[in-house]
């Protein structure tokens, strides 16, 4: 699975109804995902975190893409790689990263680690490591929205290999058939686990999954932002309104292995040549080419930004290091609320 | 005091809790239907409408699912199972998802969902529609579990487990649903986890809980007649358990007969026996009996079932038997023999 034959250039005509403002903010939450990710994958490289972290580096652009048409409000349900999810959707830095070094400051206490990020807050109660598993999850938020009488907005993050398991369509049926406000979106990366996609789907286009049930359902370049942006917000839009679920499924690429630092090109899962083909097709260096060609952003502007996120991700560091470790008495005694 | 059936404890229980609490709504297979669950959702749906009584696809583990995502944005969803047996279809969010949660992310988030599992068995249903899982729940920390046997704490416990911010399950078992009791007629609640004693005795103390509570009542009358005066605790919750009570009582009785209607190994009466004599080995006179069902799926045939479940009888011979096991070896010093137990 080539970049090529998923490719969608940002057209300028798709920008032109955007805020500057939300681009730049987009492009800074890409950076931001992406340095964190950078930034763990060579702690735990150095085996300095031990926690199972499965990285969100290349697919940058559908958690912020989605994200940014969400209010703090709206929930959202994130799955094992759920760094991208809860940066995009707010979450902090420090909490995170003190999370993921099994940290009394963590978001989750030490109790959660990497898949298990967590910020109530902000909207974002938490993240599965169970494939498939905060989908239904989503769908009964979106119900209770529905109960309450609110506009609010559920949102279920999950990859390709979901698609592959009972309870999404489950799932997908009774949003469907209760027109919840939930919108779907699938990071289709064409690998679960070390599988590809072709090897384990009868049918690779999981948006063809969707329109079985009668739900709206496209797949677009999840690489491009701004598409994901402008059909997200479609979604999120009809999802108010009372008009339904929609499922997006957005292609894209995670850059490195299923979990961890390594690319799968070694251990021959995948060529290089395919990894390069996304490499070069990023979704971030999409968008920063576009807010530096229409004078959005300054090519200083960009140092600043960049210089910001990787003082912002030292001063994490040097949070978690302060960090004491969570205490052996408080976890027996916290089974029940 | 008013009496009512268990059955319409339950229902009782529904109707008043969605009448006063708007954030609790019931949603699963049948709870329109006017056999499916029994009679315990009649009247529901005319009065609270579709929005809040939700009747499902077979779809066990999304449904439930969905009880969870609206637990978690601040409603009580009760979601009903009118078949434990088809609870195991939802055991990765029961499991994986509502119990592991409030622990999974820092204590920041519960689950206020209460399970509501039916036990529905007999009439040669076979053994995919006879299951009493208890055990199997229990197990999984983060969650609790309750079972009543009479309808002042069906209507207590239910209550109790929706009003708990915790992912509840209430296990409700239909061979119960005719039986009548007390029920006050406000709404009020029996703390979870504490037992009951239902019956003062000095000899032996039968544990148990839910259905078997009857037959172990029965087999207690039966046998208070030849001499052997049994105490009987309720347990009423499973997790968390009232140790505290049941060991008291073996402490005074020093023996114990554990009555659970699930299957042996690994079952609730295994843990209860080890919870004894982890504690108050010392106070044992004899050793601590089961009975449970055998390590058999659920026969169809009422031949069968009729051997399968528990009867007073079965509980009677267990009894017996600690109480005998003591007279054989300590024959010397304690007669028995004019209290005519054999």
């Amino acid at each position: 699975m080539f970049s090529g034959e998923y490719y969608s250039p940002i057209r300028k005509e798709t920008v032109k109804n955007i805020p500057a403002s939300i681009l730049k903010n987009m492009y800074i939450t890409m950076a931001r995902i992406r340095k964190v990710d950078e930034k763990i994958a060579d702690f735990v490289a150095q085996k300095k975190i031990i926690c199972p972290c499965h990285l969100y580096i290349g697919q940058e652009a559908v958690a912020t893409g989605v994200c940014a048409n969400l209010k703090k409000q709206d929930y959202v349900y994130s799955t094992h790689r759920s760094h991208g999810h809860y940066i995009a959707k707010g979450g902090d830095i420090k909490a995170m990263m003190a999370e993921i070094f099994g940290k009394e400051t963590g978001c989750s206490r030490g109790n959660g680690g990497s898949m298990h990020l967590v910020a109530p807050e902000l909207g974002f109660p938490g993240s599965s490591a169970i494939v498939a598993g905060t989908i239904p999850i989503a769908v009964g938020t979106a119900l209770a929205f529905s109960i309450q009488g609110s506009e609010n907005v559920s949102v279920a993050f999950f990859g390709d290999g979901a698609a592959t398991e009972g309870v999404f369509y489950e799932s997908l049926n009774f949003a469907a058939l209760k027109k919840l406000p939930v919108v779907f979106v699938c990071e289709n990366n064409f690998y679960s686990t070390h599988m590809h996609i072709s090897a384990i789907q009868s049918n690779i286009e999981i948006y063809k999954k969707a329109e079985a049930f009668n739900m709206r359902a496209m797949r677009i370049d999840g690489n491009n932002v701004v598409d994901v942006y402008n059909t997200a917000r479609e979604a999120v839009e009809d999802a108010r309104a009372g008009r339904g679920p929609t499922l997006i499924e957005c292609t894209t690429y995670r850059w490195r292995g299923h979990v961890g630092p390594n690319w799968d090109v070694e251990k021959s899962l995948r060529s290089q040549e395919e990894v390069d083909s996304w490499v070069n097709n990023c979704g971030m260096k999409r968008i920063e080419g576009l807010l530096l060609e229409m004078g959005i952003m300054s090519d200083s502007e960009k140092k600043e930004i960049n210089e910001k996120i990787i003082s912002e991700i030292e001063e994490a560091v040097r949070f978690v290091q302060a960090s004491p470790f969570p205490s052996a008495e408080e976890y027996k005694e916290n089974v029940f609320k | 005091m008013r009496k009512l059936k268990y059955s319409e404890a339950i229902n009782e229980a529904l109707h008043q809790m969605l009448s006063t609490d708007q954030r609790v709504f019931l949603i699963g297979q049948g709870v329109i239907s006017p056999w499916y669950v029994g009679t315990t959702t009649q009247g529901l749906y005319d009065k609270f409408g579709g929005q809040r009584i939700i009747d499902t696809p077979v779809s066990e583990n999304a449904i439930t699912g969905a009880a969870i995502g609206a637990a978690l944005a601040g409603l009580r969803p009760i979601v009903e199972h009118p078949r434990m047996d088809f609870m195991y279809l939802a055991m990765d969010q029961i499991a994986n998802h509502a119990a592991n949660w409030y622990f999974m992310f820092g204590y920041k988030v519960s689950v206020p969902m209460t399970i509501w599992g039916i036990i529905n068995r007999g009439g040669e249903q076979a053994a995919q529609h006879s299951q009493a899982l208890q055990a199997m729940f229990t197990h999984i920390p983060g969650l609790k579990v309750v079972m009543p046997s009479t309808p002042y704490d069906a209507k207590g416990l239910l209550a109790a487990s929706v009003q708990d911010d915790n992912p509840v399950l209430f296990i409700d078992d239909r061979w119960l649903y005719e039986i009548v009791g007390e029920v006050p007629e406000e709404l009020y609640t029996v703390p979870i986890g504490e037992g009951v004693i239902r019956k003062s005795g000095s000899d032996v103390t039968l544990i148990t809980s839910s259905y078997v509570v009857h037959p172990s009542l029965k087999a207690a009358s039966l046998l208070e007649k030849s001499g052997i005066d049994v105490e009987i605790v309720d347990l009423r919750s499973l997790k968390p358990m009232d140790t505290t009570l049941f060991l008291e009582s073996v402490k005074r009785t020093g023996r114990a007969v554990i009555v659970d209607g699930g299957w042996k190994t690994c079952g609730v009466a295994s843990e209860i026996s080890a919870i004894i004599t982890e504690n108050i080995f010392g106070y044992l006179k004899s050793p601590i009996l089961r009975v449970t069902l055998p390590d058999t799926p659920a026969p169809a045939s009422s031949a069968l079932e009729k051997e399968y479940y528990i009867t007073e009888q079965d509980i009677i011979h267990a009894v017996r038997k600690v109480v005998k096991f003591e007279c054989e070896d300590t024959v010397q010093t304690k007669s028995y023999d004019n209290k005519n137990i054999l």
